[in-house]
Formats: C-alpha cells, sequence, structure tokens
C-alpha cells in the first residue's frame, strides 16, 4: 500500500503545480494572438505523442550530475534530482502537462468574448476579469484539467521508471509495484493494487464526465459565485 | 434656472475615424465617418452590414480603427496620429450588446455592482438600489441573471452599465427581440434617467419600426458611410425616402404610375414615369392611376446576352450596357433601357458571370427581373 500512497502524493502534488503554471499559459495562449504561437503550441502537446522512454531518458540526462538542472539542484540543495521524489514530480510535470493545459486552453476559448469585453468595459482590469469572470465560468474546464493530470499522473510508468527508478517508499509508486509483483508471480497482490487503481480511475473519469454535464456546470457556477 | 456645469458644457461625443476590414469570408468594408453626438438619444440606423456594430465597437474601444479621433467634452479618448488610445476600461463608455452579456453565474445585484468594485460596500449598496429601482426590478436582486426574462434582463444591463456613471451611453440593437409595449416603457425608463444624467446615447438599430417608435434624431449609416442625417420624419421622407431605400439595400429606385391589376394571377402592372417601360409586381394596395415608387435589388436582376423564351420571370427588357466597373469581388453593369436612355438599371454580376458572358460596354442585354423582386413603395 505504500506505493499507491506515494502514487497519490505525487498525483496530487504534480496537479496543484500545473494547476498554478497551467492557468496562466493557458490565457496566454487562449487569448493571445502572435506568430510564434504554434510553436509554443506544438511544445505543450509534444507529451501526448512522445513516448514515455524518450520523454524520461532527456529528463534522467538534465536531472543527472551533469544535466542543467541536476546542476542547479547541487548548487541550490547539495544533491542531485535523478532518482529522488522531487525529479519525479518534475518529470510528471512535463508528461501530464497536456493534460492539463490543453482542457484549460479549450474552456478559456469557449467563453463568450462579450462577457469578457462587458467586464472590461465596467473598468474591471484583466485580472479581475480572470478572476471574477473566466475562472467561475470555466470551472468544468478547471475541474477537468485536475482530474486528468492526476489520473494521467496515477497511471503512469514509463517515465517514472527511467527517472525514479524502483526506490521503495521514495520512487515506487503504485504502477511500479505492480509490474515488480508480476515479475516475482505474486498475482495476488498485484490483482489487489491493479482493482484499486482500476477503481480510482473509474470513479475519477466519472466526475469529470458528470461535472461537464449541465447540471454539474450550473451546480459549479452558482458555488464559484458565492 | 441655475447653472449646473452640465448645462453651460453639455457633455458631446465627437467622432471621426476609419476602419477598414478585409476578410477572406467577408467582403471588404470601410468605415469611414465623422459624428457629433449631443446629448440625449440618436438613432444610428441602416441595413445590416452596414458598419453600425463596427463603429459602436470603434467608439468603445473594442475596435482600433486606422485613423481618427474620439473625444467626450474635450477628453480624448482615441487619436491614432498621436498614438493615443486609451482601453475600455479606462474610457468611461457604457455598452449594452445585443446579446446583453449578463454574467450569467452572478444575481442581479452582483452584475450591478460588478463595476462599482472602487466604492466603499454601503455606498456601493445604496447605488444598486438606487439603479435597480429606476429600472424597476429591485424585486429581482437576488434571482440569478439567466433565470429572469428578455425584458428584465435588458433593463438589468441598462441598470448594470449605466450605474457606473458612464460619459456615453451605446446601445446595439438591445430591444429588438422585445414586444412593443415591453419596449415603449423600457425607453420611457432610460429617458427619465437621462433627463437627469444628460449623456449622448447612441441607440443602434435596422428597423425602421424602431426610429418611427423613438422619435429622435437619427443618423442614417450605409456601408460604412453616413448617408442622411436628421430628424426621422427628414431621413425616413420624401425627398429623401430613396436615400432609405439605399439604405435597405435597394439600388434601383424608380417612380411609376400602377395601369393595371390582375387580381386573379396576384399581380398588378406599373410604368415608369419616365420612358415607356412597364414592369410587372406583386399586387399592391395602390389603385390604377396612383403614382408609387418601385425598388429592385441590383443582385436580383439577371443579365441575358440574347433574348431569353421559357422564364419564369414575367419581366424581360431590352437594353445596353453603359458602363461595367468592378467594384472588390463583383462587377457593376449600368444598362440603359429605352432608346433614350431615360432609364438606367444597376446590376450587380459576379466576376465569373462577367466572364462568362463575355459582357462589355455597348453590348445589347435583356434584364430580367422576377415579379416578386419589384417592390412598391407606396408615396
Amino acid at each position: 500500500m505504500d506505493s499507491l500512497i506515494l502514487s497519490v502524493r505525487l498525483a496530487a502534488c504534480v496537479s496543484a503545480i500545473l494547476l498554478l503554471i497551467g492557468m496562466p499559459l493557458a490565457y496566454w495562449l487562449a487569448y493571445w494572438n502572435w506568430r510564434g504561437k504554434f510553436l509554443l503550441e506544438a511544445i505543450v502537446a509534444l507529451p501526448l505523442v512522445l513516448p514515455p522512454t524518450v520523454l524520461g531518458f532527456y529528463v534522467l540526462i538534465a536531472l543527472g550530475p551533469h544535466g542543467p538542472i541536476g546542476k542547479i539542484s547541487e548548487a541550490l540543495f547539495h544533491r542531485g534530482l535523478a532518482f529522488t521524489f522531487g525529479g519525479l514530480v518534475f518529470a510528471s510535470v512535463l508528461y501530464s502537462f497536456p493534460f492539463t493545459v490543453q482542457p484549460l486552453i479549450a474552456s478559456f476559448e469557449a467563453m463568450n468574448r462579450r462577457l469578457l469585453d462587458a467586464s472590461a468595459l465596467l473598468g474591471a482590469s484583466r485580472l479581475r476579469t480572470f478572476t471574477k469572470i473566466i475562472i467561475p465560468l470555466s470551472l468544468p474546464g478547471i475541474v477537468t484539467a485536475v482530474v486528468l493530470s492526476f489520473a494521467h499522473t496515477l497511471g503512469e510508468f514509463g517515465v517514472v521508471l527511467m527517472v525514479g527508478g524502483n526506490l521503495p517508499g521514495i520512487t515506487r509508486t503504485a504502477s511500479i509495484d505492480i509490474y515488480d509483483r508480476v515479475q516475482s508471480m505474486e498475482y495476488a497482490e498485484a490483482n489487489r493494487m491493479a482493482l484499486v487503481l482500476l477503481i480510482i480511475s473509474f470513479v475519477v473519469l466519472s466526475a469529470v464526465y458528470g461535472v461537464n454535464r449541465r447540471i454539474g456546470r450550473r451546480m459549479w457556477a452558482s458555488w464559484a459565485a458565492r | 434656472m441655475g447653472f449646473v456645469g452640465s448645462e453651460i458644457n453639455p457633455p458631446v461625443l465627437k467622432v471621426r475615424l476609419r476602419k477598414s476590414r478585409s476578410g477572406a469570408t467577408r467582403s471588404p468594408f470601410v468605415l469611414d465617418v465623422a459624428l457629433e453626438i449631443p446629448p440625449g438619444i440618436t438613432i444610428v440606423f441602416g441595413p445590416s452590414g452596414a458598419g453600425k456594430s463596427t463603429l459602436l465597437d470603434c467608439i468603445a474601444g473594442l475596435l482600433k480603427p486606422n485613423s481618427g479621433q474620439i473625444e467626450i467634452s474635450g477628453e480624448v479618448l482615441l487619436d491614432v496620429e498621436r498614438r493615443i488610445n486609451l482601453p475600455p476600461a479606462k474610457r468611461k463608455i457604457a455598452y449594452v450588446f445585443q446579446s446583453l452579456a449578463l454574467f450569467p453565474h452572478m444575481t442581479v445585484e452582483q452584475n450591478v455592482a460588478y463595476g462599482l468594485a472602487h466604492m466603499a460596500s454601503p455606498e456601493q449598496a445604496l447605488r444598486v438600489k438606487a439603479m435597480l429601482e429606476a429600472f424597476r426590478v429591485q424585486q429581482l436582486a437576488k434571482c440569478k441573471a439567466d433565470e429572469i426574462s428578455g425584458g428584465e434582463q435588458q433593463r438589468v444591463a441598462l441598470a448594470r452599465s449605466l450605474a457606473t456613471s458612464p460619459r456615453v451611453l451605446l446601445l446595439d440593437e438591445p430591444l429588438t427581440a422585445l414586444d412593443e409595449g415591453l419596449k415603449k416603457s423600457i425607453m420611457e425608463d432610460l429617458r427619465r434617467w437621462n433627463a437627469a444624467q444628460n449623456i449622448p446615447i447612441l441607440y443602434v438599430t435596422h428597423s425602421r419600426a424602431e426610429v418611427d417608435a423613438l422619435g429622435e434624431r437619427v443618423i442614417a449609416l450605409d456601408r460604412g458611410k453616413i448617408i442622411s442625417t436628421g430628424t426621422p420624419h427628414e431621413v425616413l421622407d420624401a425627398p429623401r425616402r430613396s436615400a432609405l431605400a439605399h439604405a435597405s439595400g435597394f439600388e434601383n429606385l424608380f417612380s411609376g404610375v400602377v395601369t393595371g391589376h390582375r387580381e386573379a394571377d396576384g399581380v398588378m402592372r406599373v410604368r415608369l414615369v419616365k420612358g415607356t417601360c412597364e414592369i410587372e409586381t406583386p399586387l399592391g394596395h395602390a389603385a390604377v392611376g396612383i403614382a408609387v415608387r418601385l425598388a429592385i435589388r441590383a443582385g436580383d436582376i439577371l443579365l441575358a446576352t440574347e433574348r431569353p423564351y421559357g422564364l419564369s420571370a414575367r419581366n424581360v427588357i431590352a437594353g445596353k450596357i453603359i458602363s461595367l466597373e468592378q467594384r472588390g469581388t463583383m462587377f457593376v453593369a449600368q444598362v440603359a433601357v429605352d432608346a433614350d436612355g431615360a432609364v438606367v438599371f444597376t446590376v450587380h454580376l459576379t466576376l465569373g458571370a462577367k466572364r462568362a458572358l463575355e459582357l462589355d460596354v455597348n453590348q445589347p442585354v435583356w434584364l430580367v427581373i422576377k415579379t416578386h423582386s419589384c417592390h412598391v413603395l407606396e408615396d
């Protein structure tokens, strides 16, 4: 069960960090038009198509003692990031990036622009429009983003294996634990863990679809206005 | 009579701007206007696509004109040459969109309070209450904005935009969807409110009925240009009626006399005053011998290079092309009928049609016009 708790802890950290980075980035990508924008959009979507081992490999190199991020970490904390929980968080943030940013962009773009114009004409700053109008009306998209990045991080395997290795309690997540147990023929243990992951994933996805239904949208919106 | 500041120096909105729009999907368009809007209601009247919304968006700061100036009581909001362009949030201009754009997740009260964030809360509550009362929606204060009726939403939208004490109010066809009684009552509330505030109000509409009902100063706009200014009577009625028929997209306007009815076929015949041409039109109320105006859209006329037969169109008139001019993605042909060229029709053609027919100046052609494309306006 340690590995399951570790997985949940990792997923929670990753979705929180992604939400903080993703909101301003998605706002920028949804409402600003500039020439090089498509490049940034491609980079954001890259983890969707990249094999996890490729991403994991480059992150491992970057985190290692000779990599740029490893060097910064050495200088600041006198230790590297490879095969640590911090390294795992870093890699997972990159890996789940599109799962946060794309639902956010989609829901920001779907906003009725006239509401944003109305807000500006009533004297509101961009920040006030963002917090009072865009966020409350995009809540289903925000919930989708958080839940998807949480679920995606929970289920990742290749990146974790490349970057984290398999250190019990530090980097051994549930999916790696399941793989381990199957390798050593402990099918009953593997099944228990797999079933828990299956149930969590199902509950999480039903929550997303539920929230995105019309009733869910109204419920969220009224909650946000308070 | 006491001298209040606004009476000595009433707020006047001065606008001079040019905004061109080119797009793959829409025809190229240039809005080029100069206006002075005094306090009170001024109606901007024109067909859809005349540039009415573009004009309001430019005044509000949502669109940037290519050149021009906008000022209110001497304060410059926009001056493209001097690189002054206040953002919408700084212009203190209220704008009620056709869609109203009430914030659906907020109550009526929260909507009206939205623009008053800078006020202390007791002061804010008083202002919200006063605005809700002025537009008679105080009983809806706690209702969700998307749960009230269309007329109520309209009142809330007005209360919300006027709560901020704007210097100008822009209204983009806000009442089009409402019935007459509701429209009248809302306009009365707006007039009463503005009797005290005395700000310029620009009211945009494409509906002639609204122009008549509001009965204020009218500016007629067509294809980005101001074609007439004055009272509704001056702008809409003869002799300038043709200007307004143009505004509704009728390029061909002729004076005529009704010569006969064929009740059974649902048609009548109108002889043009000039020339010898007779045109079949749908049956109207005008009796034989009555003078009427005939309006035909240039895009509703077909051209043929040989006399056509076997057509359902009842009006086939011989003529000669006297000019042919490319305008954007179409050709405009002037076709003179009758030998003396007293009557000239304007015809719009696509580039492809002009090419396929190999049309040229001085070429004899036949105009083909369906009966129902001939609109009779009674003088």
